[in-house]
């Protein structure tokens, strides 16, 4: 493989080069080596491709939302079921995101301050939800408190209801969201080490105000930033919630499965018109995370990594 | 409060617990990770267990599923292909290149993360649809793309294309440009500095790219329902062939193909865990962790 780049016979004179370059010992034709034309054609197929496959399709959500009028749009996101469904998806989100914001501070205490065995193991664990299918995790609650599930019988003696209502909806919003704010402090708690956190100690601050004046002021970008994708992902998850929801509508129905119901249905303005809200939600969460990496490129040069994060995080 | 030295001991790997809260913490971490993922998760192959080896595989090999792993694998391969091309050009382009627009463009590489996929569903089939703004224009050619297979790997493509770009794009930005400049200056062509200099470099995380851009298509859902037309052999993923049985009350033939696809996306995790550290061994381990 590498044999490519240090083909023994060239790596000579190519090491040697790189040196003279340097100490700027060699002309060089400043940053491009490529031909104007080639050049120009890779920026053309780079935005053509982005135009075709972003840019169109979310123009196209507003226009299919705005289709017949202002009128039309106002009636369908105001209509009961509808808001019946952003309430659902509300209450989703706010319990979902608390959960995983506390999980994803114990996590990242634990695993960037302190050493321990089986702590890769645990890391891989802890991205577990982001490899597998929406439609499994909900299969597994289906599997564990559906008829015949494990909790089942038990759950209909006393008259619970988990799957096919609330509960199970915020269980699946839960699982799916589980790694998101983990995934962004580990690496940046890992980077920042345990000294500031000592000194605090040594100087006779409790563990709880070490935590809440130095390390929570060190964390707070990484922190929004996993809170703000765990809160998309959260209200705008599907495949999960389809499986465990059962459809009913103005109770358990989130957002997108009312967007589906309304599209299967034909009504194609109202769905648009809740697919633009959650389209809107897109882009309030791409506009903040690209403020908050703004931010962390302005304040620190520690925070490179974080582009590489967002990837792991979103491999489902 | 004990007594303290000035400078702490700080001894690697010896046990230093000036730090509070690892019991709470790793606890905490542990017991919440069970009850939520673990636990459930395990159901699934707790509840094939109960199946006879030949059900299971019964399950797993029918005719119709077998069109679906073709489906679902075959498309989510094409996509990624498309996103290894176009995601590098793209890469290549918003690392190297100025031009007007360009954070604006940056930050809307990654729309497929931040937009819901049913969303990104309904517009993809509304824009290839035969009078969609997109779809009108193939459809004179003979193109027909929505509730087609290639209406998946349309939807796919979507889905994945971020991950490519977030892949290369740091690994481009770090490489060391005093290499190319020496090539250059040693007389290469610069079609020699790309593929001598530069492709060598960001080969690994283009793998990396690809594989997430597989792993993630394999499992989605909520973009391709509505634009694939779902129809049984044709163009029914695996994940929507779990939905139907579970919808006939089939729960040991969902749990079944859910092992399978389980056990698919954790050898693929395997790997791109694999990718990555290659990666970051590849682009001379300057990285931080």
């Amino acid at each position: 493989m590498s044999a490519v780049l240090v083909d023994p016979a060239a790596a000579v004179p190519l090491k040697a080069a790189v040196k003279q370059v340097r100490r700027g010992e060699l002309p060089t034709n400043s940053n491009v080596f490529e031909p104007a034309w080639v050049r120009i054609s890779l920026i053309v197929v780079a935005l053509l491709f982005l135009t075709l496959f972003l840019f169109v399709p979310l123009v196209a959500v507003f226009a299919e939302a705005f289709k017949k009028g202002w009128q039309a749009y106002l009636a369908a996101i105001t209509d009961p079921d509808a808001v019946s469904a952003i309430k659902l998806t509300l209450i989703a989100a706010v319990i979902a995101v608390p959960l995983n914001l506390v999980f994803g501070i114990a996590a990242s205490w634990a695993i960037a301050k302190f050493e321990f065995r089986g702590k890769s193991v645990l890391l891989t664990l802890i991205d577990l939800p982001f490899s597998v299918s929406p439609v499994i995790s909900g299969l597994i609650y289906v599997l564990l408190f559906g008829a015949q599930g494990w909790f089942g019988p038990w759950l209909q003696q006393h008259d619970i209801k988990i799957l096919f209502a609330v509960p199970g909806i915020v269980l699946a919003t839960v699982f799916i969201t589980f790694p998101f704010v983990a995934r962004e402090l580990i690496p940046l708690m890992q980077s920042q080490g345990t000294e500031e956190e000592e000194a605090a100690l040594v100087l006779g601050a409790s563990g709880w105000n070490t935590f809440r004046r130095v390390t929570l002021p060190n964390i707070k970008w990484g922190l929004l930033y996993g809170v703000i994708l765990c809160n998309a992902r959260a209200m705008g998850e599907f495949g999960a919630v389809s499986v465990v929801s059962g459809h009913i509508r103005g109770e358990t129905n989130t957002m997108p499965l009312q967007v589906e119901i309304l599209y299967n249905e034909y009504n194609f303005a109202a769905a648009f018109a809740i697919a633009s809200l959650l389209a809107l939600l897109a882009l309030v969460t791409l506009a903040i995370k690209s403020f908050i990496e703004w931010r962390l490129h302005q304040s620190q040069n520690g925070d490179d990594s974080i582009q590489e994060r967002i990837i792991v995080e979103h491999s489902a | 409060m004990p007594p303290v030295s000035l400078s702490p001991p700080i001894v690697r790997g010896a046990p230093f617990r000036v730090m509070p809260g690892f019991g709470l913490s790793l606890g905490f971490t542990v017991f919440y990770l069970s009850l939520i993922v673990l636990i459930p998760l395990s159901a699934v192959f707790f509840k094939t267990f109960t199946m006879t080896w030949e059900a299971f595989w019964h399950a797993v090999t029918s005719e119709r599923v077998v069109a679906s792993y073709k489906l679902s694998f075959g498309a989510s391969l094409i996509a990624a292909f498309i996103n290894v091309i176009f995601g590098g050009i793209v890469a290549w382009v918003l690392v190297r290149y100025k031009f007007p627009g360009k954070r604006f463009v940056d930050a809307l590489v990654d729309l497929p993360f931040a937009l819901p996929t049913a969303v990104a569903g309904i517009t993809l089939t509304a824009l290839y649809s035969q009078n969609g703004w997109i779809g009108r224009y193939l459809e004179p050619l003979g193109l027909k793309i929505a509730f087609t297979p290639l209406g998946v790997v349309v939807a796919l493509t979507f889905i994945g294309l971020p991950f490519v770009v977030r892949t290369v794009q740091p690994v481009l930005e770090e490489a060391e440009r005093e290499l190319e400049e020496a090539a250059a200056s040693l007389g290469a062509s610069s079609w020699q500095i790309f593929a001598r200099v530069v492709f060598p470099t960001i080969m690994p995380a283009m793998l990396t790219g690809f594989a997430l851009a597989f792993a993630r298509a394999t499992g989605e859902y909520g973009s391709v329902i509505f634009i694939a037309g779902n129809m049984p052999m044709v163009s029914e993923i695996t994940p929507l062939f779990i939905i139907t049985k579970l919808e006939q009350y089939d729960y040991a033939g969902a749990t079944a193909i859910a092992v399978v696809m389980l056990l698919a996306s954790f050898a693929m995790l395997l790997m791109i865990n694999l990718l990555q550290a290659w990666t970051r061994s590849r682009s001379g381990g300057g990285r931080k962790k």
